[in-house]
């Protein structure tokens, strides 16, 4: 590798962020500008140091090339970060629930709540959830198009642009630099950043299935698409602002009023949707299959489940602002929608079930398996969770409340993380030519703690939430309120003791994984006993028996 | 465009567009003969690595 252009074109990006330190209008914009240049420095440094000086053509193979078919430099470096981001996240998400518990753990200015939170939600959506997404879809579209990645080293700019986009959002917060929109608080500069990146993972993608020796192209890849595609769109539509400079941290939103709240809610409830749901039910319908070694219960039923997210849960979004400002109808219309959501939900959930069907007994000694089941019992549960929260009577009890919360971590972790956990168990050994894992023992310990921690969390954010509820619109017989704000926080402690706790199993799940992932990476295999015991299968002496 | 000639649209038009390709969709799904290339397509990711 020569890393000509790429040197130039880095350390060019780094003066110029030298630059826009110097005129920086305010200083969250200066020290931000100042972290952005000691990054693309480093990075330049990095780059001069791996070039080879090699004339072209002779002794310029590099040791570890990307010589085989297919392209899997960016999916293991991708593995990695999603293991590296994934522990940061769950990390400050304990961090935030445990500050909820002991204020006096807010440190002022750059650790309190209100900033620390926002970098939870980023590093578990966008940095675990997102390097996941990039690195799953960038093999599942190889494997099922037969096809090398298209755009040569254009991949290794998604990986690499989209780790500085997760450093610049989350400096940017622990700065005070927010724009307070849900999930979208990086502010105008690195919103316009992240466009670049996108537009290029999508013309990664695209090419890719352009170039396709397969016909037809697998239901995965749509679903990828569709995330995709979408999320390009929500985070262009949801970003437009002016900036007050354009060498200033502010920005101010092109919509005002009811109007940008709906925006707001519009983007946020896809990002769940299309980034959360769709992104990940790609993941589902290629490596429940692959792990499985069974082809998915019904491909026709996979299309109808395409279809009808695609065009149900766009709408669903002003469910957010049921009892607002926001017109009467359309918050029918977002709860009617969210309610037809569970048709999606039920097909998902009964194409990834079913498709064990005839397999179950993998679920005794596979704990991989296990975990993708239990991704999938917990999309069907969440996703069934969320439309009943929809309806407005519901909502009236619910909006507001830690219930809400609960049911966004059972959708989280239970969901989105053990199907991330189950696609990394499966892709270490593959990409890392391993035989198999360090040990399975510790996956079900994995598959135990996180397990766990999720029900806990969940069903003390239930009683929580509920109790939070019912005691804002407790009133007494003379019409007065009975209780003070202040005393439903107080009376909220215990639950969020023991959800930090429920927390904190998962965290320590996510450790046993990082260890296990590493010495699978190093090529240790730990002495251990099969799961299920040495049992010969029973099919042999059933036939002897017939 | 003002405000009430998209809604008046999106209400008509547009409604009418999204149920027909998703009722096709689903036809098309379905239609006699499908089974096997859902089958075929069912396998791709079990081919090879």
């Amino acid at each position: 590798m020569k890393f000509g252009t790429e040197i130039v074109l880095v350390g060019l990006a780094a003066f110029g962020a030298l630059a826009a330190a110097g005129l920086a209008q305010d200083s969250a914009f200066q020290a931000h500008m100042w972290i952005l240049f000691f990054v693309l420095l480093g990075s330049t440094v990095v780059l001069m140091r791996k070039a080879s000086f090699a004339p072209a053509g002779a002794a310029s193979i590099p040791l570890r090339a990307d010589t085989a078919f297919y392209m899997d430099g960016p999916v293991r470096y991708g593995v990695i970060a999603t293991m590296f981001w994934g522990i940061v996240g769950f990390l400050v998400g304990v961090t935030v629930a445990l500050q909820l518990a002991y204020p006096d753990l807010n440190i002022e200015p750059w650790f309190n709540f209100g900033r620390t939170r926002p970098l939870h939600t980023s590093a578990v959506v966008f940095a675990f959830g997102g390097n996941a997404l990039i690195a799953t879809s960038l093999y599942v579209v190889q494997r099922t198009c037969r096809a090398r990645l298209f755009g040569g080293n254009l991949a290794w700019f998604v990986f690499w642009g989209y780790q500085l986009f997760i450093v610049m959002a989350a400096t940017g917060y622990l700065l005070g630099i927010s724009q307070s929109r849900e999930y979208a608080e990086p502010e105008w500069y690195v919103d316009l950043f992240l466009t670049i990146v996108w537009v290029a993972y999508l013309i990664v993608f695209l090419g890719t299935i352009f170039k396709r020796k397969e016909p037809h192209i697998y239901v995965a890849n749509w679903f990828y698409l569709s995330f995709i595609v979408t999320i390009a769109m929500l985070h262009v539509v949801n970003n437009l602002a002016v900036p007050v400079s354009p060498f200033g941290s502010k920005s101010y939103s092109l919509f005002a009023g009811v109007q940008d709240a709906l925006t707001q809610w519009w983007y946020g409830h896809n990002a769940v949707g299309f980034f959360l749901t769709a992104g990940f039910l790609g993941m589902m319908y290629y490596f429940i299959p692959k792990q499985a070694n069974r082809p998915v219960y019904s491909y026709r039923l996979s299309i109808i489940h395409f279809w009808s997210l695609i065009f149900l849960y766009i709408w669903a979004g002003p469910h957010h602002l049921h009892y607002t400002a926001l017109p009467d109808w359309a918050q029918t219309l977002g709860m009617v929608f969210s309610i037809m959501l569970w048709m999606p939900s039920w097909g998902g959930m009964i194409n990834g079930l079913m498709t064990l069907s005839g397999a179950w007994d993998k679920l005794r000694t596979d704990p991989i398996i296990r975990m993708m089941v239990m991704a999938v019992a917990f999309y069907g549960m969440s996703t069934f969770e969320g439309p009943m929260m929809s309806v407005k009577a519901v909502n009236s009890l619910s909006h507001y409340t830690d219930w809400t919360i609960g049911h966004v971590h059972s959708g989280a972790l239970g969901w989105v993380g053990m199907i991330t956990f189950g696609a990394i168990y499966y892709l270490v050994p593959k990409l890392w030519n391993r035989e198999r894992l360090y040990s399975l023992r510790l996956v079900t310990w994995h598959f135990w703690l996180a397990t766990l921690g999720i029900v806990v969390y969940a069903a003390v954010m239930w009683v929580s939430g509920i109790q939070q509820g019912l005691m804002w619109r407790e009133y007494d017989e003379q019409g007065f309120l009975v209780y003070s704000f202040a005393e439903t926080v107080a009376a909220m402690h215990p639950y969020y003791v023991l959800r930090a706790l429920g927390g904190g199993l998962f965290l320590i799940g996510g450790f046993v994984m990082a260890y296990n992932v590493v010495m699978t990476i190093l090529g240790y295999q730990r002495e251990e006993a099969p799961i299920g015991g040495n049992v010969t299968p029973l099919a042999p002496s059933l036939q002897n028996a017939g | 465009m003002d405000y009430t000639a998209m809604r008046q649209f999106a209400d008509s038009w547009g409604l009418l567009f999204m149920a027909v390709f998703f009722v096709g969709a689903v036809l098309f799904a379905f239609r006699p003969g499908s089974r096997k290339n859902a089958e075929e397509a069912a396998r791709i990711p079990l081919k090879d690595d």
